[in-house]
């Protein structure tokens, strides 16, 4: 099997501006967010950004990565509303392609299982038609003659994700209490890189034992590019069971203006993000 | 036995939320919001005990946080879809007919204030009994037309056919002032109840359209014994209850209740 591993610069190198990129898992929570950083310090921009959006949304239209957003919320959990998120939409920064949570989630299985379109019943009433004038029904050829939404398939040229292990060839394991849909995520792209808190040799044979089930495998090599190990490389999100939210810092990043927090924290690579991080920390007490 | 101290305006608030999910039977409960929480809570620990509740992120669990099933979020959106389930959203804006806004004020295109986006707000509406809880009932949220529809509300469901209509229910939207509700030929919004110590001119006021508004109006039930015990010591004991809807000032010349 052939080695996949990389840098998270190596992996962004890979990215260019106009693609469509997929970013996996939900608000703020296990966010691939070192790849995220990496990806700010490239010059890739132009980018359409598939994610059920939080601080990876927050970071890229601050720093005005984003030519379109397709979502259906961003949010940083705790605080409610994504501060750098709404600044940039009130300024109109980015076109937004905003759909409901299950129309999302019907656009990767859609994408992931090569089809152009999946029914689903939400959206027809709500605004989401209004706003999204290409969405179209469709009707069943069935005695029902229900319409339905057709959800168009949400295909991606690449996908970021972040896993507590992952292994040379791809494979990769999550550890806490849900999967989000990182394995739609990286089925949907043509190309996937996964972070990882520990990298391991292979998965089937170190990972798996009395306390781990073979269903927290959840992503298998077939749909991985790349491999990057990334310790706390979610931070500042959660990664359960690993560690959780930075709840403190979380507050910082929401209340500092981008400019601001990015010269203190993003100007370098990931290890000097991670000592400005601990730097902060200490100086709080 | 000395007397409890007098029901507060959480309090009536928590049984009136409590209440949306009387005879659900065995569905999962979504409560947003505090009170909401703690009456789905109390519901449960009282008459609907096959309620099922999650901790918020992907676990059920049990009235005492015993885990006893999972439901990540793709489970979750089929609960959903499944139809078993009764969520109570909140509400930035909300109209006459049950249209329900969290995404944005303003211009959708470029928002005034952009809020949380539609979030589940379409495929819960289209798919399982939905509720709302609005705290502060004002004309701000209680408006004549939403910005954006991301509920669905009766007016929009029966527009868009037969697949919109056929799971699309809206039991009822509880506030710190009343209980209203859709019971009305048109399906349009009708004050249900009123909780004690609030008057129909006071929601009136409150309200940004023509409310339907019966001429007897209700109160909004008593908690029992048991229920308050409940909210005070077991489920509630904080008393955050009181810090989401806090306790009105008697107007002068009311001796308060």
């Amino acid at each position: 099997m052939s080695d996949k591993t990389m840098s998270a610069d190596e992996a962004v190198a890979r990215l260019e501006s106009g693609m469509t990129l997929g970013i996996g898992g939900w608000g703020s929570r296990r966010k691939p967010m070192a790849l995220v950083r990496a990806l700010l310090r490239t010059d890739v921009t132009d980018l359409t950004v598939v994610s059920y959006g939080g601080p990876d949304v927050g970071l890229l239209a601050a720093a005005g990565r984003i030519r379109r957003l397709v979502t259906a919320f961003t949010t940083l959990d705790s605080i409610p509303l994504e501060p750098h998120y709404r600044a940039a939409r009130e300024r109109g920064a980015f076109a937004l392609t905003e759909v409901d949570e299950a129309m999302f989630m019907w656009g990767l299985h859609a994408a992931a299982n090569r089809l152009p379109f999946l029914p689903v019943r939400a959206g027809i009433g709500s605004d989401v038609m209004r706003v999204n004038p290409g969405l179209r029904t469709v009707t069943s050829p069935y005695e029902d003659g229900e319409t339905l939404v057709a959800m168009p398939a949400l295909r991606m040229d690449a996908a970021l994700v972040h896993m507590n292990r992952a292994d040379r060839a791809g494979n990769g394991q999550y550890l806490g209490p849900d999967p989000y849909f990182d394995d739609l995520f990286c089925e949907a792209a043509d190309t996937a890189y996964v972070s990882c808190e520990q990298l391991v040799d292979h998965l089937g044979t170190t990972a798996l034992g009395k306390e781990t089930a073979p269903q927290t495998l959840l992503l298998d090599r077939s749909a991985v590019t790349g491999v990057v190990e990334a310790p706390n490389g979610a931070h500042f999100t959660s990664c359960a069971p690993d560690y959780t939210r930075d709840e403190p810092f979380q507050k910082l990043y929401a209340a500092t203006p981008y400019e601001q927090f990015a010269e203190r924290f993003l100007a370098g690579d990931e290890e000097a993000y991670r000592s400005a991080v601990r730097t902060w920390h200490e100086e709080r007490g | 036995m000395s007397p409890a101290p007098a029901v507060t305006r959480a309090e009536y608030c928590v049984i009136a939320c409590a209440e949306a999910w009387r005879d659900d039977g065995e569905v999962l409960a979504s409560p947003m919001g505090t009170i909401p929480s703690i009456g789905a809570r109390l519901a449960r620990r009282t008459f609907s005990p096959d309620l099922l509740m999650t901790d918020g992120e992907a676990l059920l669990v049990g009235p005492d946080g015993t885990p006893e099933g999972w439901l990540p979020y793709r489970r979750h959106l089929t609960a959903v879809t499944g139809g078993r389930r009764h969520v109570m959203m909140g509400a930035s804006q909300i109209d006459r007919f049950g249209n329900q806004n969290i995404s944005c004020v303003g211009d959708w295109e470029r928002p005034r204030r952009q809020l949380l986006g539609v979030r589940g707000a379409p495929v819960n509406t289209l798919n399982n009994p939905t509720s709302y809880w609005i705290p502060k009932h004002s004309r701000r949220v209680f408006v004549e037309r939403v910005d954006m529809v991301c509920g669905v509300g009766y007016d929009r469901a029966a527009a868009a056919g037969p697949s919109a209509t056929r799971f699309h229910r809206i039991p009822r939207v509880v506030t710190d002032l009343a209980v209203l509700d859709f019971a009305t030929p048109d399906r349009s919004m009708r004050l249900a109840s009123l909780h004690p110590g609030v008057t129909v001119e006071e929601v009136r006021e409150a309200t940004g359209f023509g409310l339907s508004v019966p001429a007897e109006v209700p109160y909004t039930r008593e908690p029992t014994a048991l229920e308050l015990e409940l909210i005070r010591t077991v489920i509630d004991p904080g008393g955050a209850r009181e810090r989401e809807v806090a306790e009105p000032v008697p107007r002068a010349g009311e001796g308060g209740r």
